[in-house]
């Protein structure tokens, strides 16, 4: 029973790191940008807010540090990919292959580093109920801030103005244009603001989940990421659901280990990464379906004037 | 304020010199950046441009670093040509050493030079088999072949490992992680004795030749290029799209495969969790920095080969990590993207004469 509950408090904060960032690629997303540098930002973020952390012994101040790295990083992919009208799956890529080598670059001095140990929470009173108080409420307070984000982000989406606009921006560039909407400028807040979260979710795992600093930690978690707001079909609620399915996955992984399952351990590794395959196979096979919710200019450039 | 302006025709002169001045400013952060780490910029661009030219020995190191980069590099310039996304290129590299090494293992001391053929060969089958699951998903589930290719590089990674720790392990190899060395018959003949570099390099060279025959000179060549820049014309003229997805992934698996081998065969001659080492996500940058053609990829496989190994010399005599090397092949890529900008516009000021239509459409930026 007690394993059960500790397991379900793992999968919700492995989960996080990829909510986070699945996250914020919805927001790009939904305005028509693909940004295929999300493991290069998180990487960058994640080296970020470890040194931030180090060196403040906060994690709130090494969270900030991780949204600026991924918001300045983010920022050149969108002026690029926006401005410059350059392809944006190879400015992603870009992006991936100079986030992998700066941080690794930069990070060297702090992979002997450690933090000191965190500070245990627990929501008071209901930490002590039996099984959901280990499972639930003991939580880091950024894994409510997950769940949060995604109702905020359901609601900004299809309950304001302003999320209507930037669906509007994602849908039909042009229309939103003729109406007088700065598509551009739209455009490149929504990636600063994805970027910005993908760098949180950076920091979190190497401040909070990890935490250490490792060269090329973030170990796919960026490609999990942009394959589960395809999973999700563009919807902040399933992403949040991917995103713990997929922290199961992982945690499930752990857990086979520890009970001494006889499977190498190569090959429980390599679960996850299966399973996103699955996932998008499944999901993937019916191509209407994904017609129907994919922004309608996803991945397309808008050039005004044209 | 300045703006861009569509040209009514791509410039040809822009995009011979866009990859030279993406190198220009690439080598301008470098100056500023060995600036900043307080190295002498001098000594740092001497260690990139200079010392791998020096000798002989030197020229031999950069060919075995520049023969699998041309190799994928050949591969991806015909995907992205085709517009489809492989780039779990390191996997199917990486399933090529596994497949060669597997047929290695089995030479026996008296076993002919033949072998040589079988290990390649089994590279090659390595690397369509990997890409051969990307091309699969994509056509009959339709799941997104960058993702899918990515992640199947981190099963690949999983997978060599599993073998070298598990039942390809070195029984004599005091448990460290690598399988047996392969025996002398399977090592790839060398060019100048005393020097590692190999045949491999003549594979890479004829790769091209034959690349370039495939997509200039043949007609699937042609039907997969026109199926990458305009998909409705290549319906309307009957080119099969799923015909161009599998070539396009066979070809490139196999050729990823095929340096996979050469490398496992070669300069490696045993497996250990080390033979992936970023030369797939390397040649991306390669294909790209080569214009997508194969004598340009050849020309900007020896410049990445030059950051590589100017990064290992920067590591040993200037004391920085060797991990400066991603730092400038990203930076490479990211100055060559928005040089690249300048091939369709041109920059004016703004106020002037008014913006014509620009000549790009959507399906020509690939997105």
């Amino acid at each position: 029973m007690d394993t059960w509950a500790l397991l379900i408090a793992a999968t919700l904060n492995a989960g996080t790191v990829l909510a986070i960032a699945a996250l914020g690629l919805l927001v790009n997303e939904r305005a028509g940008v693909v940004n295929l540098g999300a493991e290069g930002l998180m990487l960058v973020a994640a080296l970020a807010g470890f040194a931030t952390a180090v060196h403040t012994g906060s994690d709130w101040l090494a969270f900030g540090a991780g949204a600026l790295a991924g918001a300045a990083l983010a920022a050149v992919f969108g002026v690029l990919v926006i401005w410059l009208n350059t392809n944006q799956y190879a400015s992603g890529l870009a992006l991936s292959l100079f986030g992998a080598g700066f941080s690794a670059f930069a990070g060297i001095r702090y992979t002997q580093e450690k933090l000191a140990s965190r500070p245990h929470f627990e929501i008071p009173g209901l930490a002590d109920l039996p099984f959901v108080g280990p499972a639930l409420f003991r939580q880091h307070p950024m894994v409510y801030a997950a769940m949060l984000l995604s109702v905020a982000l359901a609601w900004f989406l299809y309950r304001s103005r302003a999320g209507l606009v930037l669906r509007a921006v994602g849908e039909s560039p042009e229309s939103a244009h003729a109406l007088g909407y700065p598509v551009r400028r739209i455009r490149l807040a929504a990636v600063v603001v994805g970027g910005a979260l993908c760098g949180v979710a950076g920091a979190y795992l190497s401040v909070v989940y990890t935490p250490l600093w490792v060269e090329g930690m973030v170990a796919g978690k960026g490609w999990i990421a942009l394959a589960l707001t395809t999973f999700a079909t563009w919807r902040p609620a399933r992403v949040l659901l991917g995103a713990y399915l997929f922290g199961g996955v992982t945690m499930l992984q752990f857990q086979l280990q520890g009970e001494g399952v006889q499977i190498p351990s190569q090959l429980l590794t390599m679960l996850p990464y299966l399973a996103t395959v699955l996932v998008l196979v499944l999901i993937s096979r019916n191509p209407t379906w994904i017609r129907v919710n994919m922004p309608a200019s996803l991945g397309k450039p808008f050039f005004p004037g044209s | 304020m300045l703006r861009l302006e569509a040209r009514a025709q791509p410039s040809r002169a822009m995009s011979v010199a866009s990859p030279l001045i993406a190198l220009a400013l690439t080598v301008l952060i470098g100056v500023a950046l060995f600036a900043v780490l307080g190295k002498d910029p001098l000594r740092g661009l001497q260690m990139f441009f200079v010392e791998p030219l020096k000798s002989g020995y030197a020229l031999s190191e950069l060919a075995i670093k520049a023969t699998p980069l041309v190799l994928i590099a050949l591969g991806l310039a015909v995907c992205f040509r085709a517009n489809v996304w492989n780039i779990g290129a390191e996997g199917q590299f990486i399933l090529g050493a596994i497949f060669a090494g597997g047929v290695a293992m089995q030479a026996q001391a008296d076993t002919g030079r033949w072998i040589v053929v079988a290990i390649l060969a089994a590279g090659v089958l390595g690397g369509m088999l990997w890409a051969g699951i990307v091309a699969l998903l994509r056509d009959r589930f339709n799941a997104n072949e960058i993702l899918v290719s990515l992640m199947l590089v981190y099963v690949a990674v999983q997978l060599l490992g599993y073998l070298v720790y598990g039942p390809w392990k070195d029984p004599h190899g005091y448990n460290f992680p690598q399988t047996i060395s392969f025996l002398e018959p399977t090592r790839i003949p060398r060019l100048v004795s005393g020097l590692r570099a190999n045949v491999g390099v003549i594979v890479a060279l004829v790769a091209a030749l034959a690349v370039w025959a495939f997509m200039f000179r043949s007609f699937s060549g042609f039907a997969l290029q026109v199926g990458g820049l305009a998909p409705a014309a290549a319906r309307y003229a009957g080119f099969s799209s799923r015909r161009a997805l599998w070539t396009a992934l066979l070809l490139s698996g196999g050729l990823a495969g095929l340096a996979g081998a050469l490398e496992a065969a070669g300069p490696l001659g045993q497996l250990t969790p080390h033979v992936p080492s970023g030369y797939g996500f390397a040649a991306i940058i390669v294909a790209f920095v080569g214009r997508l053609h194969p004598l340009g990829s050849v020309l900007s496989a020896v410049l990445m080969s030059m950051f590589y190994i100017g990064g290992e010399l920067a590591q040993s005599r200037l004391g920085l990590p060797k991990s400066i090397t991603g730092v400038f092949q990203g930076l490479l890529l990211f100055s060559l993207l928005a040089c690249d900008t300048l091939i369709h516009y041109r920059v004016r000021r703004a106020g002037g004469a008014a913006a014509h239509e620009p000549a790009r459409s959507g399906a020509a930026q690939g997105a």
